[in-house]
This record gives C-alpha cells, structure tokens and sequence, in this order.
C-alpha cells in the first residue's frame, strides 16, 4: 500500500490561513490501513483545527468526508454533492488522490494534509517499511524475493557494500542490510552459486526515469 | 605523456608497491594538493585521491589527479557511483584517459546522508561492481554501455576497494571474486587494525586462489590519538578497531599518542610484508600526509623502485 505521513500541525495550520469554510477529505484505502487519513485521521485533525481556530479568534468551519477511492473517477464524482460551500479541500488522500480531486474539481484549491511517502507494509502494529519503488521491471525472482532497489540505501545490485555492519545499514542502523538478507536467504535455500551472477547494469527507463509512466488497457476501455 | 601506470610497473614486476591517499581541498585552490604531493613525491608509486569522500563536496578528483600528474606523480583517480549517472562515468574515464590518468578505482561511495549535503539525490544509476565492468570493456573492447564503439579506449589500471570487517564476513570473499570477475586488477582494502580477522580473510582469499588474480593492497591509517580511535570506532561506516588496539593508545599521555599511532602503523605494514597474498599498502593519512615519508622510511620501504 501507499504510506503517507500527517504533516506537521503548523504547516496544516499556515495553508488553511486564509479559508473560514473547508471541506477535510479522507479516503478509505491506503492511508486508513497506514492510519494517517481515515475517518479516524480526519475526526482527529478536524477537532484539533477548530480547536485551534476558536483559540486564535478565527473560528473554521470544518466539513469532514471520507471517500471510498480518491484515485477512482467514480468515487470523485460523488463529491459534487459534498463541496457545496466549501472555499477549500484539504486532502489526507496520498498524493495520487490529492491531485485527482483537484483535476476534477479546478475551482477549488485542493492541498495536501500529508506527506506520501512510500510504497509498503505494515510489518508491526504501527509499523511500516518500504519494500518497493514502483521500478517498473522486477527482479525479485533474482535476489531471492528481497528487493535491493528500494530496500538498499544505494539500490546496489551486487551488494552488500563496506558499511553492512551486523546485518543492518550504515545508513541508518534500525535498517536491515537488504543484501544482508538476500545473502542469507541464498545460503538458507543452498543458492550461494546465484550470487556469484554479476548483475547486468539496469535499465531505469521503466522507472521515473522514463518520464511519467502510463498504463492503457485497451480492452477494458469503454 | 606518460603512457602507463606507474603503480601496475611496479607491483608486475613484484615489488611491494606503497601508496598513498590524498583528500583534496575544500576550495579552488591547486596549493594544498601541490603541497601535499610534494611531501609524498618520491616516498609512494602513486598517490590516490578521493572522490568527494563521506559525501563532503571538494575540489574534484579528476582535477586534483592532473595537477599532482603534472608535479611528476602516478595518480589514482578514485570515482564514485553516487554522484554521476553512467553518461557523466563514462565521460570522465574517457576525460581521465585523455588526461594522462591511468589509474581508476571504483567505488560505489559513502552514502550522501553522511556528508554536508545531506538533501542531495543519490545516483546510484550503476554499482561499483558495475562500474569495474563497465571500465573495462570500455578499455578492452572499446565499447561504452549498450556496445556502441569508442573512437580510442581509455588506458586505465583498474582498482577497486574491498572491506575485510564488513559484513556478512564470510561472503566478503565471494564478493572480492565478483570484483576481479568484472575486471579489478587492484584492490585496496579498508584500514586495518584487527591482525587476526585481516589474516582470516586473507586466508579465505588465498584459499579461492584470488590473490593470484587481483594484487591486494592493505590498508593504512595512523591513529592520531585515543580520541580518534575511539571515534572511528564508533562512527565511521566499515570501520572496527579493536579494544586492544584503543586501550594502547589510552595507556600513553596525549602527547605521546602519534608517535604511538604511527608505531601501530608500522608493525601493522611489518605484519602485512610477511602476509602471502598482499602486494603492498595503501596509507591514508587522513588530513596527517606529511607523517607518509617517515612511515615509508620507517617500516623500510624507502627508496622507492624507479621502473
């Protein structure tokens, strides 16, 4: 799933400045599962804004709503009956849906209320790890299903570099060493021979590096 | 122009080859590299410097390699994969070539969150392994990245760096093996305090038959001070050093404490010459270059073998 991180209350606060009647946007995918834009999220942000608000002498009129999808027109369109009077949405969406309301929706600022910040799981209750970057051409069948594009600090395809100490990161040392783990699970499954391959140079144009990327299914279009 | 390494003179014909690091300046100016060339001249085979080391932006190793080129040293221009995709790698090697560098060491490079330009992207477009290969063929088969053919190949003695206190330990070799498969002639290694897990590897080395393929430097570094040690211990990536060695330098007044480092250094290149399977030092005075000439005399490898 998509993990996002609240941005810091002040910055919430310094972007509505100027709007009295807002509309707080959560949706219920991914930032509900990571507990960053649920319904929950959004009850908590609204109560600590007008809170907020009333205090300062600027009392804010919040409308809180929670949609299904924030990426899927469908959803989207449902909002017409929703914004009314509303001077501005602020988004607890990830970034995808923050600007996908904002492309249907062009007379009205749609900001963001997060930060997304990466592709992962949840590994603990209120714990989430990144494990992809959306590369666009996988190699997990070749390092033994632990990706090192997104999982090494340096996205090295023949690690571990000088800094694995003690199986984690010099980066940073909660971090496992992915090619710690790739390692490890070659020996565990007797595949050692596999790391002995050179990994060939990749082809980043399937990444970001690309530019933009698009996916069409022609035979689902209507 | 000189048209071949000096290092890769001196370590065919068998000798035990020294050399020696030099950080450049944090600054447009050639002084300080003029001067620390000029105290290592004559003392080392060549002299390698660092690519922006632990992510601190400096003046650049290609620049810093041609101006010691022209005081009359062998230098080794050490690059990075963090900072340059594999349009601007493959410029440089060319750029380095045509300069008259001749030596290269290839190195995927300290993460940028360590340095004082912590909100920079990574690169990372290729790895240092990568990097070896990718010289390589550009040297012997006159072929960039996806084949297309050079004009004139670059001429470079390629190196790489190896860590013998990373982990996991026991695949350091395997790992060693993967580098000298893509083409590494020279390996320098990080700097070595603990004897007797440098002898382990270099035991596992030997056993896979790889110091017959690849010369192995081991690396030097002079402790400056208790202090240091204990920092280096502590905070620098790859870096162990064992309690032993720390307490040593505790034991004498801080004073006393860099004659007692660059005695630890000596005994440490003493250890090494006896070791089979290495083919000279590689010392990095960090920021202390002039104490290089004394260690070189010291530890006997001075004069230097002019090939």
């Amino acid at each position: 799933m998509i993990i996002a991180n609240r941005k810091p209350f002040e910055e919430i606060v310094d972007m509505l400045k100027p709007y009295k009647r807002i509309l707080l946007l959560g949706c219920n995918e991914c930032v509900t599962v990571c507990a960053v834009g649920g319904a929950k999220e959004v009850a908590v942000l609204s109560s600590e804004l007008a809170m907020y608000r009333a205090k300062e002498g600027q009392p804010i009129d919040i409308k809180e709503h929670v949609l299904e999808r924030n990426c899927d027109p469908e959803y989207v369109e449902a909002l017409i009956q929703v914004i009314g009077d509303r001077e501005v949405i602020l988004s607890m969406a990830c970034g995808c849906g923050i600007q996908f309301v904002g492309e249907r929706y062009r007379n009205i600022p749609v900001l963001p209320g997060v930060n997304t910040t990466f592709y992962g799981v949840t590994e603990e209750h209120g714990v989430w790890t990144e494990r992809c970057q959306g590369c666009g051409n996988c190699i997990l069948d070749k390092t033994m299903g632990i990706c090192p594009v997104s999982r090494c600090a340096k996205s090295l395809f023949n690690g571990p570099c000088g800094g694995s100490q003690g199986g984690n990161c010099e980066v940073n040392k909660d971090t496992p060493c992915a090619w710690q783990l790739i390692v490890d699970r070659y020996k565990e499954r007797n595949m050692l021979h596999r790391y002995l391959e050179l990994q060939p140079i990749k082809d980043w144009s399937t990444s970001r590096d690309g530019g933009p990327r698009k996916r069409v299914r022609e035979d689902l279009k209507i | 122009m000189k048209r071949e390494s000096n290092l890769k003179k001196v370590l065919s014909a068998g000798h035990f080859a020294v050399t020696a690091e030099c950080g450049p300046p944090k600054g447009a100016d050639e002084g300080p590299i003029k001067k620390k060339g000029g105290m290592l001249k004559g003392y080392v085979d060549s002299v390698n410097v660092t690519d922006n080391q632990t992510g601190v932006v400096r003046l650049s190793s290609l620049a810093a390699c041609v101006i010691l080129k022209e005081e009359g040293i062998d230098p080794v221009l050490q690059m990075v994969t963090r900072d340059r995709n594999r349009i601007a790698l493959q410029s440089d090697i060319l750029g380095a070539s045509a300069l008259g560098i001749r030596n290269i060491l290839c190195l995927s490079g300290d993460h940028q969150s360590f340095g004082n330009q912590k909100g920079a992207k990574g690169v990372f477009d290729i790895d240092s392994i990568q990097l070896i290969h990718t010289v390589k063929t550009m040297r012997d088969e006159g072929k960039i990245i996806g084949g297309e053919a050079l004009t004139a190949p670059p001429q470079l003695f390629i190196g790489a760096a190896e860590n013998p206190f990373a982990d996991p330990f026991s695949y350091r070799v395997l790992r060693l093996g993967k580098k000298i498969r893509a083409g590494a002639e020279f390996i320098q290694t990080q700097c070595i305090y603990d004897i007797p897990r440098f002898k382990e590897w270099i035991g596992m080395v030997r056993d896979e038959g790889m110091d017959q393929k690849v010369y192995i430097l081991g690396g030097i570094t002079p402790l400056k001070s208790a202090k240091m040690a204990e920092y280096m211990n502590g905070h620098v990536a790859g870096i162990t050093i064992p309690e032993g060695i720390i307490d040593r330098m505790k034991k004498v007044p801080p004073k006393d404490q860099r004659e007692e480092g660059i005695k630890i250094a000596i005994e440490t290149i003493e250890a090494l010459k006896e070791m089979k399977g290495i083919h000279g030092v590689h010392i990095m005075a960090i920021e202390w270059e002039e104490i290089v000439p004394q260690i070189v005399e010291k530890a006997n490898l001075y004069p230097r073998p002019s090939l």
